[in-house]
């Protein structure tokens, strides 16, 4: 085997993502800027494509201070940080009990049969989706649930439902805004 | 109708605004306890309120906050766990989303009773969406001199932040919240030293649920007696339950503690019964870890006493033939749900979320969601049942933390009260695997 003899660009953070981790890393004492590493993963998540590469890692390791070891315990502990490439969007479809009562085994059988994907796999082949089953995701009276990035969509139960929210991403022209791109930072917070 | 003291204005346009919520009284616990009361007074009306733990162990809160240790000149922390992720239990993210305000005004009212400068609110990395609606209400506040230096002219200063975990069932524990806090894996701290000597940073911490957060106001505004007036005996004040499953009106219902649980299930003011007109098979009444319970003993006790919702009449019985309130996640079956099946999914979901620290729980998680697994598909034997008992036995109390017992009494539970439903799967695996195939009863096993 032989080592890669493009380099790889080094990946950099936006202005906007930048500013947000600057003040979310005023929320911890000085000499504990280790704390902001899961809000930097998910700012990390969101800005480069949906997962987190390792040189994507690497760099939350160096903006936080910290050896890269400590990101990739980090990352492989937590369920929400995808560690493979996934498509345009990636549907979060909850599995536990109270879901599975009201059908989301029924659910995640149509959502594949629709996309075309398969649960743990790539995502389908026209790169718009990512099935991925993860546990309970504290809706369970609007069940079944999935989740993608920040939306919940609930009571997936009937073919219209499904639909509706299929359409509505693929209808989506590219990745929404970053949430704080969108709102604006809170202010208050930004002077502290 | 009973009182609702948390979520009497929850529809209210527009509550989720300062102004808003200040109309209908918010904030009013914050100006009477800096301005009139001292920090122990506050603790002491806590005390006095009765009020319990709402994120399910049902510890008195009062009792908790006084355990915290006050060393001159180190700073101590209030955290508030919004790590919602117990099966069933959905509350807080309700609670979050339609009155972030209240959180806040507790979260503020809390702090000065434990004289806390620096406050964090963990929430579960799922609500991100949450989280910005809590960060919104947070910059009003401080916009209004609730928070900041120098709050109302008292020389007390408060921050406030909300932190997202990433993923994980076991950062609701508590110790586990402060290491994921912290930066780290969510893996839970040997104790001692409890949270209340060395917590977030080593220092004195009090970690507390959103719902237990949430009550601080009404019990400072009205005083801990009037609060201890509503519910139960040492179940006081009221409680949100959130139900789902299969009932005709799943959702979150703030009850007084002392609501008969058939009244709960099946008058319209609540759940209005169980769907589709079919009858009601078990309910797991406090979130996936306590135990499961038939129709016949959720509804009345061993002794024939109707159940109600508080936290000794659902103990009532121990493990035997009793359960517990729990976070109130209220998760209702109906006669087709197999248990087989429900087990395994509960015993998948505690291996799946076990971090792996101890073997016990390690590896036991991993051998009960096998067996189950095994046995819902067809290829059981006569002696798994016996092992899966076994096995979850040995679990319990061999843990650094309760994700071990959580995990072991879901399946002892339908073990006890369920054996012939397993032995049904065991014994007819070509029925019991059948898609749609409902248990006929005992019967069958004759």
């Amino acid at each position: 085997m032989s080592l890669p003899t493009e380099s790889i660009q080094k990946p950099q953070f936006s202005e906007a993502a930048k500013a947000e981790i600057d003040r979310i890393c005023k929320q911890y004492p000085a000499e504990r800027r280790k704390s902001a590493m899961l809000p930097v993963l998910h700012i990390a998540q969101a800005e480069f494509g949906g997962w987190v590469a390792p040189e994507v890692q690497d760099l939350v390791a160096e903006v936080l201070g910290v050896k890269p070891i400590e990101v990739y315990e980090v990352s492989t502990f937590y369920t929400m940080f995808n560690l493979k490439p996934v498509g345009k969007h990636v549907l979060e479809i909850c599995r536990t009990g109270p879901c599975q009562l009201r059908g989301s085994d029924e659910l995640t059988l149509e959502l594949e049969r629709i996309t075309g994907a398969k649960v743990g796999e790539g995502p389908s082949a026209d790169g718009l989706f990512t099935l991925k089953e993860v546990e309970c995701l504290a809706a369970c009276g609007f069940a079944p649930v999935v989740q993608v990035r920040e939306k919940y969509y609930e009571q997936l139960d009937t073919e219209e439902s499904v639909n509706a929210m299929l359409s509505e991403l693929r209808n989506m022209v590219h990745r929404p805004a970053l949430p704080w791109e969108e709102t604006g930072l809170p202010n208050a917070l930004a002077n502290n | 109708m009973g009182r609702k003291l948390l979520t009497e204005h929850i529809n209210v346009e527009g509550i989720d605004t300062i102004e808003v919520y200040r109309k209908h009284g918010g904030y009013r616990s914050v100006e009477k306890a800096i301005k009139t009361m001292t920090p122990d007074e506050v603790v002491e009306e806590v005390k006095k309120s009765g009020l319990r733990g709402r994120g399910g162990a049902g510890f008195p809160t009062g009792l908790k906050w006084s355990f915290l240790a006050k060393p001159e000149g180190v700073p101590r922390y209030l955290v508030c766990n919004a790590d919602e992720s117990e099966p069933g239990t959905f509350k807080d993210r309700q609670l979050m989303s339609k009155l972030p305000h209240l959180l806040i005004e507790g979260m503020i009212t809390s702090s000065y009773a434990l004289g806390a400068n620096t406050s964090y609110i963990y929430i579960r990395g799922e609500l991100l969406y949450v989280l910005r609606i809590l960060e919104k209400a947070i910059a009003e506040a401080y916009a209004a001199g609730f928070l900041g230096k120098n709050i109302l002219g008292s020389g007390y200063d408060l921050d406030l932040y909300v932190h997202p975990g990433g993923g994980a069932y076991i950062c609701g524990e508590e110790t586990a919240l402060l290491e994921s806090l912290e930066g780290k894996r969510g893996n839970p701290r040997n104790k001692p030293p409890f949270p209340a000597v060395s917590g977030l940073y080593a220092r004195p911490t009090v970690v507390n649920n959103v719902e237990s957060i949430a009550a601080v106001p009404v019990i400072v505004n009205d005083g801990g007696d009037e609060y201890a007036k509503i519910g139960v005996g040492k179940s006081t004040g009221t409680k949100l339950i959130s139900a789902c499953g299969h009932l005709n009106k799943p959702g979150i219902y703030e009850i007084e503690l002392g609501v008969p649980v058939e009244e709960f299930i099946y008058s319209d003011e609540y759940c209005g019964g169980i769907w589709k007109g079919r009858d009601l098979k078990a309910v797991v009444a406090g979130g996936s870890s306590v135990p499961i319970l038939p129709k016949e003993l959720i509804l009345k006790t061993a002794a024939g006493e109707p159940r109600l919702m508080t936290y000794e009449s659902l103990s009532d019985g121990g493990f035997v033939t009793g359960t517990m309130l729990g976070s109130g996640g209220f998760i209702a079956m109906d006669e087709t749900t197999c248990i087989v099946r429900n087990t395994w999914n509960f015993s998948r979901f505690y291996h799946h979320e076990s971090c792996g620290q101890c073997s016990p729980c390690r590896e036991g998680t991993g051998w009960l969601e096998k067996i189950l697994h095994r046995i819902e598909h067809g290829h059981g034997t006569e002696r798994d049942i016996d092992v899966l008992a076994s096995v979850a036995k040995q679990i319990e109390g061999n843990t650094i933390c309760p994700l071990g017992e959580a995990a072991a009494w879901p399946v002892s539970a339908a073990i006890r009260h369920f054996r012939d439903e397993f032995e049904w799967h065991i014994r007819h695996p070509q029925e019991a695997t059948r898609p749609g195939a409902v248990y006929p009863g005992k019967a069958v096993l004759a």
